[in-house]
């Protein structure tokens, strides 16, 4: 049998030298300006060279397996327990004769970390009744994301609108949809008979469930879709929920046509908007 | 050679040679499972590293500005300074989008690698007595591993991150009796609240960092202390360590497997494409896109909250919001039961022994069954989190999609878990037959002799499992 060859490390040494091509490469790359995909095929060819050598020069060359340790004991002996608690207890003997003093460093301590919660109010303003109301007012116009009224006649039927109301176009939670459907479409709900003048409605934006935008709208089934969480509202029938995680209807705002034919609301949204909070009724 | 001179120099200053030299001769077991946590590790120092160079060029703030950088079909644009920084690393700063795109997709990994490292602690017995607390420790180190990927990916102020901080919100507003406050509190006011993105950058590059070297320390001293787990083979017993010396072999292959972990985020950090936010645009409150998927390691919870029923609790002048069920009680049983399940099995078995020799997961076939089903019962949920695009797929309603999850995730998970008892059992006996080198019957065939003695075995057996 011939003696076994003795590996002379050709590949370990050419792993390592295109690494370091690759570095060259690198540097190359960075002075003409960089380049993402290069960039990313060269570190990993810099790396990925060391890597290979490294394991390399361990496979070939370096003693690999087979020994043995022993793990020992790991818990200390009962007697080292023994003597710890011995030593433990002979200094809270100490203590325990000054229980008074004891208790009344722990009154300290608690009261410094009761003390230590009340800058954390800072962190945020009282919610109070923010999340009860819009930015929308009785008379408020109903204007587009930049600012533009709308009138009655700018929406062909079947159309649909991201509204605001004017003043206040950046009120996260006073984003509205305006759909404009065939009056006899529209399911009347009872107490809104006023509120959707020439088949306008408007339907808060914000989902009930999770506060996403809904922001898909089918024409045909009039149906409104959450994008997130995938709930189905049903544009004329109050955007009640029919499918998906949502439970309430979409919030629906108060319309009326002023006397030169632009959209204002009635009042604000009558519930309060988006997904449920613990104190909302 | 080289090491005389400054080892005596440290040694005469803190005597540790004894300790280092019974360090570098530390044996290691060998076994591929085993790189599992080392990949992870690795993954987070590359996190570190291309995370200090985003953290150069970064604004963490809110502060519309119009952006004027490279990238053309954005330009003129109002967007925060988050977003406009976030381009200007993948647009104008060398080597930004590599850098960039390679932190997010070591982020990917880090959380793949802790929950595969996860799955061989769990189906090799590898968390049972003596190493209940690093299990306690590793679970957190998951935790915190998901809380930073979601906080990470919320900072570029982007609309799919904008979307996923206002669901955050919503879930936050779920919880009883303190969420309106709590929520307040967080994100600084009502949705969209300026402050949450500066607060984000803290935690993201901060506490949650500084808490998880902590615990990657901890983890690792406990296992340096403790010693690895070993599967059993001849020579290899409970009371000792096969394998090979830290120095030079394990030291020197596991530095090859760390720039490995690079070579590969780098090919990916540069080749594929990672959450491109330029072409998602900046957040708009009112603007959603579609379809809207978070990264994968919250691809369960997104699930849960697409398929929980739309059931809402309004009574006595209060809500519980729907998100609660999913969003909050689900992650809070699931990781109650993973921070817990060591002292659970020792409850159901009465096994409290050391254990340094790990088990096969079919040693074990109702623990096997019960991961397997949880695993499953995961898995679906990460599948349904995308209902919206099997729905497009296939071109059927997405109402059908969720029904048809809503189904599976009930009635999935068990027959999985019982199919897998039932193999793992199999395989069992065919393990031992190849063990005994006899055919399996020759040995079973007398006690057929006795219907009463095999059951009582098979008894026996479900205590032990």
């Amino acid at each position: 049998m011939n003696a076994p060859r003795r590996p002379r490390g050709t590949s370990v040494a050419f792993a390592f030298a295109l690494s370091a091509a690759a570095s060259a490469g690198l540097w190359v790359t960075y002075w003409v300006g960089g380049q993402p995909q290069v960039e990313g095929a060269l570190i990993g060819v810099a790396l990925g060279g060391i890597a290979v050598g490294l394991v390399l020069l361990a496979k070939l060359f370096l003693p690999t397996g087979g020994l043995v340790e022993e793990r020992g004991r790991l818990a200390s002996t009962p007697a080292e327990q023994e003597a710890f608690s011995r030593e433990f207890e002979w200094g809270e003997g100490y203590l325990d004769r000054r229980r008074f003093l004891v208790r009344m460093l722990t009154v300290a301590l608690g009261a410094l970390g009761i003390a230590a919660v009340f800058p954390i109010r800072s962190l945020g303003p009282r919610p109070g009744r923010s999340l009860f109301r819009t930015a929308w007012r009785a008379g408020s116009r109903v204007v587009t994301e930049d600012g533009r009224p709308v009138a009655a006649a700018d929406l062909p039927v079947g159309g649909v609108l991201t509204v605001f109301p004017e003043g206040h176009l950046d009120a996260a939670d006073s984003q509205t949809l305006l759909i404009r459907m065939e009056p006899n479409d529209l399911v009347i709900q009872p107490g809104r008979e006023s509120w959707s003048p020439q088949g306008y409605v408007a339907y808060s934006k914000i989902c009930t469930h999770a506060g996403c935008p809904v922001g898909l709208y089918d024409r045909a089934s009039g149906r409104l879709f959450c994008p997130c969480h995938q709930s189905v509202f049903e544009a004329k029938d109050g955007a009640k929920p029919t499918a998906g995680p949502a439970s309430r209807p979409l919030p629906q705002l108060p319309l009326t046509v002023d006397a030169d034919g632009t959209l204002r609301a009635q009042r604000d949204f009558t519930e309060p908007v988006g997904p449920g909070f613990w104190n909302r009724p | 050679m080289i090491v005389r001179r400054p080892t005596r120099w440290l040694d005469d200053r803190l005597g540790a040679s004894s300790f280092a030299r019974t360090a570098l001769d530390k044996i290691f077991p060998d076994h591929w499972s085993f790189m599992l946590g080392e990949i992870a590790l690795y993954c987070f120092v590359v996190l570190v590293l291309t995370g200090i160079y985003l953290t150069f060029f970064f604004v963490p703030s809110s502060r519309e500005v119009v952006y004027q950088g490279t990238y053309a079909p954005l330009r003129g644009v109002d967007v925060s300074e988050a977003y406009a920084s976030i381009l200007r690393i993948s647009f104008d700063v060398r080597a930004g989008m590599v850098f960039r795109q390679m932190h997010h997709w070591a982020a990917i990994v880090f959380v793949a690698t802790i929950v595969l490292h996860l799955c061989r602690i769990f189906f090799t017995g590898a968390f049972r007595r003596p190493r209940e607390l690093n299990w306690i420790v590793g679970v957190t180190l998951l935790l915190l591993a998901i809380l930073n990927g979601f906080t990470g990916y919320s900072l570029p102020d982007d609309l799919l991150s904008g979307t996923g901080l206002r669901i955050a919100h919503s879930v936050a507003l779920s919880i009883p009796a303190v969420g309106t406050w709590l929520a307040f509190l967080v994100f600084g006011g009502e949705f969209p609240a300026h402050d949450i993105i500066s607060r984000l950058y803290v935690i993201h590059i901060l506490l949650v960092p500084a808490a998880l070297a902590t615990l990657i320390t901890v983890h690792l001293a406990l296992i340096w202390h403790q010693k690895h787990t070993q599967f059993p083979a001849p020579g290899r017993t409970e009371t000792n360590v096969v394998g090979s010396r830290l120095w030079p072999s394990y030291a020197i292959k596991s530095i090859g497997l760390f720039f490995a972990v690079g070579a590969v985020l780098g090919l990916l950090g540069g080749l594929a494409q990672v959450n491109p936010v330029w072409l998602y645009g900046p957040f708009v409150p009112q603007s959603v896109s579609s379809p809207a998927q978070p990264d994968w390691y919250l691809g369960w919870l997104e699930g849960a909250l697409r398929l929980f029923p739309n059931w809402e609790i309004r009574a006595f002048g209060h809500t519980v919001a729907n998100p609660f069920f999913p969003a909050i009680v689900l992650p809070g049983i699931t990781f109650l039961l993973l921070y817990l399940w060591p002292f659970m099995e020792q409850r159901l078995t009465g096994d409290r022994l050391q254990h340094n020799l790990l088990e096969r997961p079919r040693d074990r076939p109702v623990r096997t069954g019960l991961g397997a089903a949880a695993l499953t019962f995961y898995g679906v949920l990460f599948f349904a989190a995308s209902n919206d695009l099997i729905a497009r797929l296939f071109r059927i309603p997405v109402d059908g999609v969720t029904w048809f999850f809503r189904i599976v995730v009930i009635a999935l998970p068990p027959a999985v878990g019982f199919g897998v008892y039932r193999f793992m059992q199999g395989a069992r006996l065919i393990g031992a037959e190849s063990l005994l080198e006899v055919p399996l019957s020759a040995v079973i065939r007398p006690r057929r002799a006795a219907p009463s003695g095999e059951r009582e075995d098979d008894r026996k057996e479900e205590v032990r499992t």
